[in-house]
């Protein structure tokens, strides 16, 4: 299947207290199965309202959005999502966040301990088994989004959606996570979609980066193909021309192109 | 007597924090007989000196305060019909060495006058939660509730519960379920209105979650929506039960039977006025007792 998820002129508005609000507009976008794009643009730019249209948690004004040839009419488990903010239940344990997930996907077709163990390799697979009977708060903000990421892939959706998932993380942890991802990635062959502000993680992490125009009224501005071979290495990466060309060109259009006015 | 009991209470209160900390404590004679090659924890006589001048400033404001108050108590009741401390203590020293006898339906014991006005908080205060509760869940729940309780709540709300007795009086032709009704009409809107806010206030982000994961309403109920306003409906239960127990005194001087409140209208009838300090003093810590339990429930039940 060429195109996995396929959005066709989408068109967003807003209802605000001062009229309406175009947030996006002639959007189209196809995302082939087992890719990696990155959205990415200045902040205000309407990409997580485009990632919100694709996990279904808002519905296009205008337009059609289709995931897995069936038209996206609201949230589903074939799309998982980690929010910016990790959004773990604090009440529950990290096991017991990821069983939510796990239950509700598998519940009714696999027996209790088939979805315990679900629930441990979720855990296992973001190197957290050994924390899954601690809360939310008892463990690091690296440690709680790797949950979030836990709980999306337990639900073995065929989308991956990252709204800014290393965004409030400080720049060690979030090259970790990235790395991570990558490995994940890697092993799991899902389809991703990622928002970020941040040009080296859109580079070293996808296979196309969709850069927005400035909002109101934000469009796909232009696409750069990574052309880097996987596995990538972060450190082999710094000497590759061709990692710093694709870099160049996405400054450039942020910078030169789209550049913000002085806020 | 009052001193010895607040005091006491705050010496429990104080010991609860040490039983906290008393694995750290354990772990430290541990090290004590076992020299580690790095000494990281203070020495103990050093770290129980601390504890000790932590203590006593915690206390000291506490033993001057109800000095002082013991203090001006006693002044103002020199020369005048108050009765004093010291004669107020000898009188509930014979209160309270006999608290359950019964000698006729208006003279019984302060513990079954205590335990009557409880079982009339508890069973309208019970009845206010199982209503006022799931009441509170649907109306934060759902706009159009929310619309249609918001003017009834805000009318009713500023009411003296005790202009519902006559009501009560009359719809159930008794004293006691009058009172009752009273403590529920009266406790009733802190839960409606705090559980409403609570529900309302439910961070997006774990709605969004629920959404995502296509969550059941039942499973959002007890997983998200259950323990998200937990906090603030343990807020709406202590700020209910707080009420409850400052409208029963003045709802069972009026309605008779056995009570605190009736027992302070008997004694004042008989003008017995240290047995009236004495129930204020009753009614206060019982207040007390109530409110801390709560309390201690509520903290089991913060998050993040």
């Amino acid at each position: 299947m060429d195109k996995f998820v396929s959005v066709e002129n989408a068109k967003m508005v807003f209802k605000t207290k001062s009229g309406s609000f175009v947030a996006l507009k002639d959007i189209s976008l196809s995302i082939a199965q087992g890719e990696f794009v990155a959205l990415i643009g200045h902040s205000g730019c309407g990409k997580s309202t485009l990632l919100n249209l694709v996990a279904g948690l808002l519905r296009p004004s205008d337009g059609v959005l289709i995931c897995g040839g069936r038209e996206i009419a609201g949230p589903g488990p074939d799309r998982g999502v980690v929010f910016q903010n990790h959004s773990l239940l604090p009440w529950l344990t990290c096991a017991e966040n990821v069983h939510l997930a796990v239950e509700r996907v598998f519940g009714g077709i696999e027996t209790k301990s088939q979805l315990k163990a679900r629930t441990m390799n979720a855990l296992e697979l973001v190197q957290l088994g050994h924390a899954a009977h601690q809360r939310p708060n008892e463990i690091s903000g690296g440690m709680k989004q790797r949950v979030g990421i836990a709980r999306a892939l337990s639900m073995e959706p065929s989308v991956l959606l990252l709204d800014e998932p290393f965004g409030a993380l400080d720049a060690l942890t979030r090259a970790h996570l990235q790395d991570e991802l990558l490995k994940i990635v890697a092993k799991t062959r899902s389809t991703v979609l990622m928002v970020t502000h941040d040009v080296d993680e859109a580079v070293l992490l996808s296979d196309r980066i969709v850069m927005m125009t400035n909002g109101p009224a934000a469009t796909i501005g232009d696409i750069v193909d990574v052309s880097l071979s996987r596995p990538r290495e972060r450190l082999a990466l710094v000497n590759d021309t061709r990692y710093h060309h694709i870099r160049g060109r996405v400054l450039e259009f942020l910078y030169q192109k789209q550049l913000r006015p002085a806020a | 007597m009052t001193a010895a009991i607040l005091l006491h209470q705050k010496f429990s209160a104080d010991s609860q924090h040490a039983t906290f900390s008393s694995p750290s404590g354990a772990a430290e004679t541990g090290v004590v007989e076992l020299p580690p090659p790095v000494r990281r924890h203070t020495p103990l006589v050093e770290r129980y000196g601390q504890d000790i001048a932590d203590f006593f400033r915690k206390v000291i404001p506490i033993v001057f305060g109800i000095a002082l108050f013991v203090a001006v108590w006693a002044i103002v009741s020199q020369g005048s019909a108050l009765p004093g401390p010291v004669k107020t203590w000898h009188s509930a020293v014979g209160v309270f060495s006999d608290p359950f006898y019964r000698k006729g339906p208006n003279d019984q014991g302060i513990g079954w006058n205590v335990l009557n006005s409880l079982g009339r908080v508890g069973i309208g205060f019970g009845l206010a939660a199982l209503i006022g509760i799931p009441l509170g869940f649907m109306i934060g729940r759902f706009r159009f509730l929310s619309g249609m309780a918001a003017p009834i709540v805000s009318l009713l709300r500023p009411v003296s519960p005790l202009a519902w007795l006559p009501i009560g009086l009359l719809v159930f032709k008794a004293a006691n379920p009058a009172a009752i009704w009273v403590i529920f009409i009266s406790s009733i809107w802190p839960m409606i209105v705090n559980t409403a806010a609570g529900v309302r206030e439910v961070p997006q982000d774990y709605l969004n979650v629920a959404k995502v994961l296509n969550l059941s309403e039942w499973k959002v109920f007890t997983k998200i929506l259950f323990p998200a306003v937990l906090p603030f409906m343990l807020t709406g239960i202590r700020l209910a039960i707080g009420v409850a127990w400052l409208v029963i005194v003045a709802a069972e001087m009026l309605t008779g039977g056995v009570g605190i409140g009736f027992w302070v209208w008997d004694e004042w009838n008989n003008l017995n006025v240290e047995h009236i300090i004495i129930a204020i003093f009753t009614v206060g810590i019982v207040g007390l007792l109530l409110e801390q339990t709560l309390m201690l429930l509520a903290r089991r039940f913060e998050y993040r």
